[in-house]
């Protein structure tokens, strides 16, 4: 987990010194090689079956993996930025269990909703303060608010569940768009994909957010003020898991405080396949779709699959996951061997300027 | 510890050293005073909590815990992670059930082809956080879900139960010598002998070498790569043994068998002192934090506050014992710090 050893860990990603060709550095592009790999989903699923590439797969498909999604955006800033946050789905618990014992005690949901976000900023504060100001390893903070956020779920509703809430809210979170095959969930996921998109790439805040990923300590002495970011991306990642908890619970129309246990893991999964560095300072947003339409497209491949197990998305997934670091690294070595060979022959070239 | 940096000659280095090792059995002993309070508020409300039945069957629920945590320290200590214990559990607890229900091979075979086959998951591990430069916890993740998917695959919705296995099996998990369950035994035995070795041998020593500082380590002629390949083969080998363990213990085996046990298994390394960054702790303290974690959860329900608070009360636990490190850290350090300063001026 040391700095030097993740410099040469992406460097597909990030391109190579020495000028190589264009479309070398474009076939280099983690976001392209994910695109080929959607690409292969796609045709491997029709393969499978002719009811892969139609509007309706797309709309169960992708409710699937919607809270996953939503929390998979604002988890991307924050291992940006060099940290993890291991208790979203914690989070989201907590949230659907706010939902179902306010709602049992009358309040309305216009009310509650905006009370369960609040309650999610407050635990990514917490987490955020934990990160900041003890100056403690935001994974072994959020492994312990993974168990507390959960934890006091279970305290809020116990092992009830709650199922009566309003068609007219649950319908929304469930139904289309506008008469489009695009579910409402998606529609949402999109515009704070659009928002946290802008936000990272886009402004002077997201840039602080690659500086404090790429190194802390430089960040610091050219004046950011790294502890209020960090701490302002774990609120922010607190409450989109808030918000996914309140997606969750009325998609399903049922709130409890086990539902949504190890989808941290998936979200970190999907953040790490996006490409986006464990180390920081590396990766974009629209890898981590892509790697979410991938583990989306898979999921529901093997899900329409008669004669193959839906158990290997497991294992595909893992697969996945090592090989988008473990492959780069590999064509790196090939490649530098390649080059030390060279410029044995012709000692004359010099190192490339 | 980084403190020979600091620590110029060889008697400051001896001194800094007593300090640290000093620091770490107050650590050890304060997860120790912790359970004890623990037991005896316990016990004065409700007396049945200290009778022999009671505290041995804490025991035996630590048990698998402490094994998992003692291979998942010698990882953490290196500066990496393992995330894939928990599915390690259920593909061998799984293995260990189908062999001994189907084919009926005898019990030690069992138990050497269950710590071999979780030993070649962590070989897997190991070769590619290693050889492959893939950080630990992307490669560990990965096989968190692909070991989990095998065992999925493999057991293709069945089940072991109880009837089919050799009662000879069972009473591993059931039985004991002499009044003290063969589970704790078993634990005891992996705790004390990798415990020693990670205090005492030189390679267990040089685990804490790389995890506290990775490039002198390798400048100093540590063999990191393959001190690190045999930190991730141990925890899988020890993974592997607590999968059979499982099985002898529950009787009842599917593919979900340990699902979720890596995060209780870190939770109970790090409270029991083993930094998430590596290069401090001991075997002995995750082992204690282990027995601390289930002590807790046992004492809630004897104490019948609602179960609901338990994990609550786990996490709380876990942030203290971070929070509290971090703090006499930072004590350590100052006091380190202005004893080689005052030996400078």
């Amino acid at each position: 987990m040391q700095a030097d050893a993740t410099a040469p860990t992406t460097p597909g990603r990030a391109g190579v010194n020495g000028e190589p060709p264009a479309w070398r550095s474009l076939a280099g592009r983690w976001e392209v090689l994910l695109v080929v790999l959607l690409v292969l989903t796609a045709i491997a699923g029709q393969a499978i079956s002719p009811e892969f590439l139609t509007a309706d797969s797309f709309t169960t498909g992708s409710l699937d993996i919607s809270e996953i999604a939503l929390m998979a955006l604002a988890l991307t800033l924050v291992v940006v930025a060099a940290e993890i946050d291991l208790s979203v789905a914690s989070v989201l618990a907590l949230s659907s269990a706010m939902m179902a014992a306010l709602w049992n005690g009358g309040l309305p949901l216009e009310l509650i909703m905006p009370v369960c976000l609040m309650a999610g900023g407050l635990c990514g504060a917490f987490n955020g303060l934990l990160v900041t100001r003890l100056g403690l390893p935001s994974l072994a903070v959020t492994i312990g608010t993974l168990a507390l956020f959960r934890g006091l779920a279970y305290v809020v509703i116990g092992d009830e569940s709650v199922t009566d809430f309003p068609a007219t809210w649950t319908e929304r979170a469930f139904g289309n768009f506008a008469g489009t095959f695009v579910p409402n969930a998606i529609v949402l996921f999109a515009v704070l994909a659009v928002a946290f998109g802008v936000l990272l790439h886009a402004t002077p805040f997201g840039r602080s957010v690659y500086a404090i990923g790429a190194s802390e300590e430089a960040a610091y002495f050219s004046g950011l003020r790294v502890k209020r970011i960090k701490l302002i991306l774990f609120v922010l990642s607190g409450v989109v898991a808030a918000l996914a908890g309140i997606v969750i619970t009325l998609r399903n129309s049922t709130a409890a405080a086990n539902v949504g246990m190890g989808f941290e893991l998936t979200a970190v999964t999907a953040v790490l396949l996006g490409g986006v560095s464990i180390f920081g300072g590396r990766g974009t947003i629209a890898g981590v779709i892509l790697a979410l339409l991938l583990l989306g497209g898979i999921q529901k491949a093997l899900s329409l699959s008669e004669s193959i197990s839906s158990y290997w998305i497991q294992i595909v997934t893992g697969a996945l996951l090592v090989g988008s670091v473990l492959v780069p690294n590999l064509a790196r070595r090939a490649s530098e061997a390649r080059r030390r060979r060279s410029s044995h022959h012709h000692p004359e070239e010099g190192p490339p300027s | 510890m980084s403190t020979e940096a600091l620590a110029p000659t060889p008697t400051e280095g001896a001194r800094a050293r007593r300090l640290t090792e000093w620091v770490f059995r107050i650590r050890e002993l304060g997860i120790v005073v912790a359970l004890l309070i623990l037991v005896a508020v316990t016990a004065v409300l409700e007396p049945r909590f200290i009778e022999a039945d009671s505290l041995r069957t804490l025991a035996v629920n630590a048990s698998i815990f402490a094994i998992l945590a003692a291979g998942q320290t010698l990882v953490i200590i290196t500066r990496n992670i393992d995330l894939s214990v928990g599915s390690v559990v259920g593909l061998s607890a799984f293995m260990a059930g189908d062999l001994l229900s189907g084919n009926g091979l005898p019990i030690p075979v069992v138990f050497v082809l269950g710590i071999g086959l979780g030993a070649a998951c962590g070989l897997l591990n190991g070769v590619l956080t290693t050889w492959g430069q893939v950080p630990a916890l992307v490669v560990t993740l990965g096989t968190l879900y692909a070991y989990r998917g095998l065992a999925f695959l493999w057991t293709d919705g069945r089940q072991v139960n109880a009837e089919t296995l050799p009662d000879g099996f069972l009473r591993i998990g059931t039985g004991s010598v002499l009044g003290v369950p063969v589970l704790v035994i078993v634990a005891l035995v992996v705790v004390l002998v990798v415990g020693q070795w990670l205090r005492d041998y030189r390679a267990g020593r040089e685990l804490y070498a790389i995890g506290s500082n990775p490039d002198g380590a390798r400048l100093a002629g540590v063999r990191s790569d393959r001190r690190v390949l045999t930190a991730f083969v141990l925890s899988g080998a020890l993974a592997g043994l607590g999968g059979v363990l499982f099985t002898a213990r529950f009787a009842t085996v599917d593919a979900t068998a340990g699902t979720g046990y890596e995060l209780t298994v870190i939770a109970a390394a790090v409270v029991g002192g083993v930094a998430i960054f590596g290069g401090t702790g001991s075997v002995y303290g995750a082992a204690l934090g282990a027995l601390l974690l289930g002590t807790i959860t046992s004492s809630l329900i004897v104490l019948r506050v609602e179960a609901f608070w338990q994990q609550a009360a786990i996490g709380a636990l876990l942030l203290l014992a971070i929070a509290f490190d971090r703090l006499v850290g930072m004590r350590i350090d100052a006091a380190l710090r202005r004893r080689s300063a005052r030996r400078a001026g």
